[in-house]
């Protein structure tokens, strides 16, 4: 927790009403996002029990599992679910847009949109992935058939659940986090899980304080929660019974379809309200500025998309059950290389973000007092352009002589430090000598310098390409860590919790394990 | 001069005491500086009618689904006689699968009884292949001791004994939800404690019993249960030192006003005036452990505890609000501890206004 955010949560104690951290949006908000609330039945192992599916406010579809400990219907609402999902998906497939590679060289295309999955909260997203889980190794043959939409859906929520995990991706977003990243509420992180309460403090009903609108959505007869889980009051007082006469109804159709209704009734009453606030939220982050960087990153999430898009067309497998430990590897340096470089372009988006590095030591801000913006190094074999700057700051300018700096206004340029001089009134004189984004010659195009009186901001983050790391080749890997032979099982590894091999084995497509 | 099992009968008022179970031990421990809720778990207060008498009712109710199925998965895990159940357990421990176990059910109503068949059936030796169900254990906890009905099996397999533990939460693909392992595997550590404890007052090498408890749980989205291992070391160690840094009860007692009660019949008003006299620690963390958060939630309003310890933290570890931001607009000087937070709450205060007043810069 930096302190800036920290303040941020202080104030908005004070003020009644959540604070802002962010000055403009730091994720895509797609025109039409599948906003898709889940409820799980108690007890069981991601079984799902009801979900509102729709892409615009008026389009809520309710989906309900009448018996949801019956495996059938379990996969009739996975099809039913398909049956919303793939065609949503499809719409994103119109139009593609060629992108050049290869330095120019090349194109490849990828589709002009991608989909987007709005749920209400982290657990929402693990909902996803586990239903992912279930239901993409099976089979439209065999013992146990399902509708061949299953185990593509299956891969797709899959899909959505890894992309999820990419730090900066907006194909898949938790509504709580989406709002916390840019509101500091005067509530503890546990609470802000909690959709309702959020909301309440980030946008409380009239004559309501922030914390007495959260206070109110916690009480679960008032405002029922967010989902996957369940108000164990509702599911004793009104699912239970309700579940109870749907079994009893038997095969009488009139019957049944009368106790289908008085099921689907409650499932709604507590389904609608998430729905209201979802897109409540997102209104919110709508009426937020996009960030400069927001599309660029949205760009990645279409190449997923379309990349994914083509493997399965192409009849490719489902995702295994684990990584191999190349995959996993590789996987995990992705992610992380995907974390700094997501942190580093809120900050050249947002100068609140830059805030909290400039509180660390890790930037300043400064006016520019002189600029020599000719002069040229020709102590080399060739000379070179290499302009100077003195930038004066009231910050802390803890960078050595010799540090690489540079300025969200010219990312592409370096600034070397050549002097720091402490100046009597307690500011700083900073020397900069630039290097790059001015163009090949040795006259610097205009703008390129900073002039004098301009005011920047500079800072050790670097916004410049991360290499890739290099990893073998599966084929290449000793058996040790995953590679041939293929079946090769991996030995258990201690996580996230049991520590000890609770895998019993690699068959992913074993027909009996899926809710039995 | 009363006793201190007086002293909390007289602050209880006059119903018998609530049991404990691993489950509010593990809690306790997870905030050992709260007298509020010592004196309270002590005295065997039934604190979820005390939190609604005093109008902030806790939210801990379970669903009938959770219930029921948490319910079959055991008596399916336990069936036959636990023939199953112990060979779940000796594979994943990696000894032979005992051909024949004797399965002893330690369960009844009769308290000191149980006792009694529990310690015998443990400490008495042997050491062929046995189960033991609901075990009646004993452990210290703040200078008074305390009955825990464990739900589980103890088994003893070569020699020595494994905490078994039946949870109906799912492990899939090898992984299980990460906080309800850590929940299971904490209360797995109170079970192992009062176990050693059992077998050292006997007279008995309490290492005989492992630092290796076995979760059994549903495997993947089926119904198979699945053994896993967990050290549960780590836990053991936090728990006894918390348990030996708790303050003895009776130092406890010597803090509470001669006049608290927590009696039930007592006026809501009157309740609510007494359990603020004596200290409370809130922390979000009680949101999850302890019956009475919201009403020590709403006591806590306006100190930096209620957002949180990274938040507490990073604003200096400064207990007020109201002071962390008269010490960001300079309303008010630092005290000499908050020498250090304050020029940094000042510095975050001035780029906040001036950013979000639209200097970019
Ligand atoms: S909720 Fe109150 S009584 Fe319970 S542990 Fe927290 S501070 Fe102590």
């Amino acid at each position: 927790m930096s302190t800036l955010r920290a303040l941020a949560k202080a104030q908005a104690v004070a003020a009644g009403v959540a604070q802002p951290v962010a000055t403009v949006r730091h994720l895509h908000v797609s025109d039409r996002p599948l906003v898709l609330v889940p409820l799980a039945m108690a007890g069981e192992a991601n079984a799902p029990l009801a979900a509102l599916v729709g892409a615009a406010p008026d389009e809520a579809r309710l989906l309900i599992v009448p018996q949801p400990r019956n495996r059938q219907q379990r996969f009739a609402f996975a099809a039913e679910l398909a049956g919303i999902v793939l065609p949503y998906l499809d719409s994103c497939r119109g139009v593609s847009e060629a992108v050049p590679t290869d330095r120019g060289r090349d194109v490849r295309y990828r589709h002009v949109d991608a989909p987007q999955l709005l749920v209400p909260n982290p657990a929402g997203t693990t909902f996803l992935r586990l239903l992912g889980r279930s239901t993409r190794f099976r089979r439209p043959d065999g013992d146990h058939p399902v509708h061949p939409s299953v185990p593509l859906l299956g891969r797709w929520l899959t899909f959505f659940a890894e992309r999820a995990e990419h730090p900066g991706s907006s194909a898949l977003l938790a509504m709580t986090e989406a709002l916390t990243l840019h509101w500091a509420t005067g509530q503890s992180a546990v609470e802000d899980l909690h959709l309702p309460a959020l909301l309440g403090w980030i946008d409380p009903p009239p004559g309501l304080t922030g914390g007495q609108a959260a206070a109110r959505a916690e009480d679960p007869a008032v405002c029922p929660p967010a989902g996957p889980a369940t108000d164990p009051d509702f599911d004793n007082r009104r699912l239970a019974p309700a579940v109870a006469a749907y079994a009893e109804a038997g095969d009488d159709p009139v019957g049944r379809a009368a106790a289908y209704a008085e099921l689907e009734r409650p499932l709604r009453d507590q389904l609608a309200p998430t729905w209201e606030l979802m897109w409540r939220g997102v209104g919110l982050l709508r009426a937020l500025p996009p960030g400069a960087r927001v599309a660029g990153r949205w760009d990645l999430d279409k190449d997923a998309f379309t990349g994914y898009a083509e493997h399965v067309d192409a009849g490719g497998g489902p995702q295994p059950r684990r990584d191999g430990a190349v995959a996993a590897a590789v996987r995990l340096h992705r992610l992380e290389r995907a974390l700094t470089s997501y942190a580093v372009q809120r900050a050249y988006d947002d100068p609140l973000v830059m805030a909290e590095h400039r509180l660390t030591g890790e930037a300043f801000v400064g006016d520019v007092t002189l600029a020599d913006p000719k002069r040229v190094d020709d102590t080399g074999k060739r000379p070179v352009l290499r302009p100077r700057i003195q930038v004066v700051t009231t910050e802390p300018v803890p960078m050595p002589v010799g540090a690489a700096l540079w300025s969200p206004a010219r990312p592409a340029q370096k600034a070397r430090v050549v002097f720091v001089t402490p100046g009597a009134d307690g500011k700083i004189e900073v020397v900069l000598e630039l290097s790059g984004g001015m163009g090949r010659g040795l006259t610097a195009p205009p703008g390129t310098v900073p002039e004098v009186g301009e005011r920047l901001c500079f800072t050790t983050l670097s916004d410049a390409f991360l290499p890739a790391g290099n990893f073998p080749a599966p084929e290449e890997t000793p058996w040790t860590h995953g590679g041939p032979p293929a079946a090769a099982p991996l030995p258990d590894e201690p996580a996230t919790g049991i520590p000890a091999g609770a895998t019993t084995g690699g068959d992913d497509g074993d027909p009996a394990e899926d809710w039995a | 001069m009363t006793s201190s099992a007086e002293r909390l009968a007289e602050i209880r008022g006059g119903v018998p005491p609530r049991r404990h179970n691993a489950r509010t031990i593990a809690a306790l421990t997870g905030n050992p500086g709260c007298t509020r809720r010592a004196v309270l778990d002590s005295a065997g207060v039934d604190k979820p009618k005390l939190a609604e008498r005093i109008g902030f009712p806790a939210r801990f109710g379970q669903s009938r689904f959770a219930i029921t199925r948490g319910n079959a998965f055991e008596a399916q895990v336990k069936a036959d006689g636990g023939i199953e159940l112990l060979r779940l357990v000796a594979e994943r421990l990696g000894v032979p699968v005992p051909a024949r176990a004797s399965w002893t059910d330690l369960g009844g109503d009769d308290l000191p009884d149980r006792h009694e068949r529990s310690r015998a059936a443990l400490t008495g030796g042997g050491d062929e292949a046995a189960l033991f169900d609901h075990p009646l254990l004993g452990l210290e906890v703040a200078g008074r001791r305390v009955h825990l009905e464990p739900d589980l099996v103890a088994a003893r397999l070569g020699g020595r004994f494994h905490v078994v533990e039946i949870k109906s939460f799912p492990v899939i693909d090898g992984q299980a939800d990460p906080a309800k392992v850590s929940a299971a595997a904490v209360q797995s550590a109170v079970y192992v404690l009062a176990l050693r404890e059992l077998l050292a007052a006997a007279g008995r090498d309490s290492e005989l019993v492992s630092h290796d408890v076995v979760l059994v749980c549903p495997r993947d989205f089926a119904n198979q249960p699945v053994a896993s291992l967990v050290d549960v070391r780590k836990q053991l160690l936090v728990l006894r030192r918390q348990l030996d840094r708790m303050a003895r009860i009776d130092a406890l007692l010597d803090e509470v006003p001669a006049e608290f009660t927590a009696d039930l019949t007592a006026e809501p008003g009157t309740l609510a005036a007494a359990l603020r006299t004596v200290e409370a620690r809130y922390a979000p963390e009680c949101l999850a452990a302890c019956e009475l958060a919201y009403f020590c939630r709403d006591e806590a309003r306006g100190h930096t505890t209620t957002l949180g310890r990274p938040v507490r933290e990073a604003l200096g570890g400064i207990a007020d609000v109201a002071d962390v931001l008269a010490l960001a607009i300079g309303e008010r000087a630092p005290g000499p501890e908050q020498a250090e937070a304050a020029p940094l709450l000042r510095a975050a205060a001035d780029l906040r206004a001036a950013i979000l007043a639209g200097d970019p810069a």
